[in-house]
């Protein structure tokens, strides 16, 4: 699904990221573990380029998303993100928040199909269809989704109107309304209040059983050793170490692991 | 005193003839539309260019494109912040059109170059709105496959707008006023609308008196429009509501 090659990441002086590979498959959870600062959220943010590598290779769909002249944001629209902070959008409604990527989608790919039948090239005659039509479809994946998630109450409230935990749902939702083909979450559970955390952790595991490839950065321990197929232990920008959660959680291998474990557990 | 107050009256009677039977309200009704125009219509034209700007100004300079589009946008607010309006009226209605070549109304010109003028300062007022909404709003934007305009436009720039209204409100109330600047190219406004009633009649006292009083009356109809925007624009928010 996606291969990291030799990735490394720069801000300036300070080099982040050193030399990552690694390979996420189809279907796979994979947890990625470190202490703060160790780069495991820039090795995240660089999965889909919100951070730009320094250098090496992203294959995703057959295309290195570090090449520039890719257009990363159709890659983005499979790649679903959920962040820290949530970040809705505080000015939409939580169920214009999910239905603004789709439909911002669909009227580009209708633009585009209208485009190549003009000049008689191929198209999908499924980006043709009437525009009312394509948002009713999207109207109601996104109320079944918020369905699932018991927030289909809040689909008129503003952002602001909601508990971290909710707005944290929908946030999941949101990614989930582009039929991503993996999801990234970058710490979802750290800003919320400690019983929040489960209802957000809840969906994350729903998620998983129904075999969406993912990419999780927590300090959840439990939800790493249930949930993943993978876990990645990462310091100072190196991968030290990756295996099962049981050769992980009980037979680690490194010192530093084993330092990192005896702090967290 | 008395004696002044007593001419008063007298002024007031000279007044209200020359308005009514001297043709003096279709002056003012003139002037008063012209002023409107040249401030709406400026104040729209403004708050476009300066949006662009403001864009261009925030955009990652990684590429060459931003990097020209920013120097351009440098030279363009340096230029309309560091000459006066008046200036600028000139240049553009005694220098520009006559080297192009074209005829314009003078109250065409003052809409174009109070359009371009605000342009230049709302650019800076929208670059503090947009530098104040999370960063957090153009990532959640560009993670779901947006692009940075896209972002830009749904996104950030409604919520920057609801940050800068008060602001936008003032800039507004500045350009009603300064409109009365277009004199010097001819074109009709408020304050020559009353200047001239006041020629005719030899009597300035009381035409300067309403003018004064109706610039009031607009400036306030202006902020009561403005609250009311910025209450409908807050409805998403939590904490404080009132305005």
């Amino acid at each position: 699904m996606i291969k990291v090659s030799n990735l490394c990441k720069s801000f300036g002086e300070l080099q982040v990221l050193k030399d990552i590979s690694i390979t996420i498959n189809k279907g796979e959870k994979v947890v990625v573990l470190g202490p703060s600062g160790s780069g495991k959220s820039t090795f995240l943010r660089c999965l889909n380029c919100m951070e730009d590598p320094t250098s090496g290779s992203i294959i995703f769909h057959g295309e290195d998303l570090a090449d520039m002249s890719v257009d990363i944001n159709v890659h983005r629209q499979k790649i679903g993100m959920v962040f820290q902070h949530f970040n809705l959008f505080n000015n939409k409604t939580v169920i214009e928040n999910i239905m603004l990527a789709p439909i911002y989608v669909a009227k580009q790919r209708a633009r585009k199909a209208k485009r190549n039948k003009f000049f008689g090239k191929p198209y999908d005659e499924s980006d043709l269809i009437p525009f009312a039509e394509k948002k009713e479809e999207i109207r109601q994946r996104a109320e079944y989704l918020l369905k699932q998630v018991n927030l289909e109450s809040k689909a008129d409230n503003y952002p602001a109107q909601l508990s971290g935990g909710q707005k944290q749902r929908v946030a999941i939702v949101r990614a989930l309304c582009m039929n991503p083909d993996v999801m990234l979450f970058d710490e979802p559970t750290s800003a919320l209040d400690p019983e929040m955390v489960g209802e957000v952790l809840e969906v994350m595991k729903k998620l998983a059983l129904d075999g969406m490839t993912m990419v999780v950065v927590t300090h959840e321990m439990g939800f790493a050793r249930e949930v993943a197929d993978r876990i990645v232990f990462i310091d100072e920008g190196r991968i030290i170490e990756e295996g099962s959660p049981e050769e992980i959680f009980n037979d680690p291998k490194s010192e530093r692991l084993k330092t990192f474990l005896a702090k967290v557990l | 005193m008395g004696n002044s107050m007593g001419n008063f009256d007298k002024k007031v009677e000279v007044f209200i003839e020359e308005f009514i039977e001297h043709d003096g309200y279709k002056w003012v009704l003139e002037g008063l539309r012209n002023t409107l125009i040249i401030a709406v219509i400026g104040l729209i034209i403004g708050i476009c260019i300066g949006t662009l700007i403001a864009t261009v100004r925030v955009m990652p300079k990684y590429k060459r494109l931003p990097r020209i589009l920013n120097s351009v946008c440098n030279v363009y607010v340096g230029f309309f912040r560091g000459t006066p309006i008046v200036v600028q009226l000139l240049l553009f209605y005694y220098v520009m059109l006559p080297l192009i070549g074209v005829k314009m109304t003078s109250v065409a010109v003052a809409v174009i170059v109070f359009g371009l003028n605000s342009g230049a300062y709302i650019s800076e007022i929208m670059r503090a709105g947009i530098l104040s909404v999370d960063s957090g709003q153009m990532e959640g934007g560009r993670a779901m496959g947006l692009s940075f305009s896209a972002t830009m436009m749904m996104i950030v720039v409604p919520q920057a707008i609801k940050n800068i209204l008060p602001t936008l409100g003032n800039e507004f109330i500045v350009l009603i006023k300064e409109t009365s600047v277009v004199s010097f190219v001819g074109a009709t406004d408020l304050y020559v609308a009353f200047n001239y009633m006041g020629s005719n009649s030899y009597e300035f006292m009381v035409p300067y008196l309403v003018m004064a009083l109706i610039y009031i009356v607009l400036v306030f109809f202006i902020s009561m429009l403005i609250k009311i925007m910025e209450r409908s624009l807050r409805k998403g928010d939590k904490g404080i509501q009132s305005v």
